[in-house]
């Protein structure tokens, strides 16, 4: 290994920290809006409770979607690994297209709650509501960004050793927004329709 | 960094997969009194969240460095301290505005 290329594996291992850290950092912001949700769940104010407003059905093709882009995810860190650029593209893409099916429903199910009057004003409890799993909601829409830039940097640079260890930091930020999803769905949602 | 390979990304799905099942089925058919189907919900979200991070994540304490287990170790401590606190304030503030 030459001396640049150690010195370049060397700032890739800093950076790989660096988002480690950023990483944990926002695990505690999704901890606090947690904790925050479970404190307010009884404060309807006489209004909706999350058994009227959720439906499960939703919640189970929501955490289907994630779940299997996840996986496509990493069929896409693997093609890279091997050099296989069309390989690493399309897995990217399915792995995106199945993000945008994610935030559709999500969207899908915001709105229909706000059309009957559950918006984030109506009580403490949908407040709470909308701040957790939209902050989720906005992570995913940045981590759709984040795939096609990364897919343009592919296509135009190729599968060089900086790209792959960026590639490798997208793939840290997917996953674990897939953690954060399961926090969603085992404490907002079965709960709320048990 | 470690070889993982198609089969680790493979294990994990299915493992995810059936801790996600069996909460969503329980929920679906009130087949147990709630009180327990809340403990298998919780119990099936760690055990999920430790799939993640061993299968999806890579997470191991052979070659992942030293310096990102602490920080993981540094942050569950935290949430640990913070949500359980925000707890601990809350119902014992709900207590004594009731009584």
């Amino acid at each position: 290994m030459s001396e640049h290329e150690r010195e370049e594996t060397e700032t890739q291992e800093q950076r790989n920290l660096g988002f480690w850290l950023y990483l944990m950092s926002d695990a505690v912001i999704f901890a606090l809006l947690f904790a925050t949700y479970a404190i307010m769940i009884r404060g309807t104010d006489g209004g909706p409770t999350g058994k009227q407003l959720f439906d499960l059905n939703n919640a189970a093709l929501e955490t289907v979607l994630l779940l299997v882009s996840s996986t496509t995810f990493g069929f896409a860190s693997l093609s890279a690994r091997t050099g296989n650029r069309g390989g690493a593209i399309g897995w990217l893409a399915v792995t995106f297209l199945l993000g945008v099916g994610f935030v559709f429903l999500e969207v899908r199910e915001f709105a229909g709650m706000i059309a009957v009057g559950a918006g984030p004003d109506r009580s403490g409890f949908l407040s709470a509501f909308f701040t957790l799993v939209g902050t989720h909601g906005v992570h995913v829409t940045m981590g759709l960004l984040w795939i096609l830039i990364m897919s343009a940097q592919i296509v135009l640079k190729g599968l060089t050793a900086p790209v792959v260890s960026r590639l490798y930091r997208l793939g840290l930020f997917w996953h674990f927004l897939d953690i954060a999803w399961v926090g969603i769905f085992s404490i907002v949602y079965l709960p709320g329709l048990l | 960094m470690e070889q993982h390979g198609l089969r680790t990304y493979l294990i994990g799905f299915v493992l995810a997969v059936v801790l996600s099942v069996i909460p969503f089925w329980l929920v679906a058919t009130h087949a147990l009194p709630p009180r327990r189907t809340l403990l298998i919900i919780g119990i099936a979200a760690l055990l999920q969240v430790m799939v993640h991070l061993r299968f999806f994540l890579h997470l191991n304490f052979r070659t992942t460095p030293k310096e990102n287990m602490l920080a993981l170790m540094f942050t569950t401590l935290m949430i640990f301290i913070m949500v359980g606190g925000s707890y601990w304030i809350m119902f014992d503030l709900h207590q004594r505005m009731m009584t």
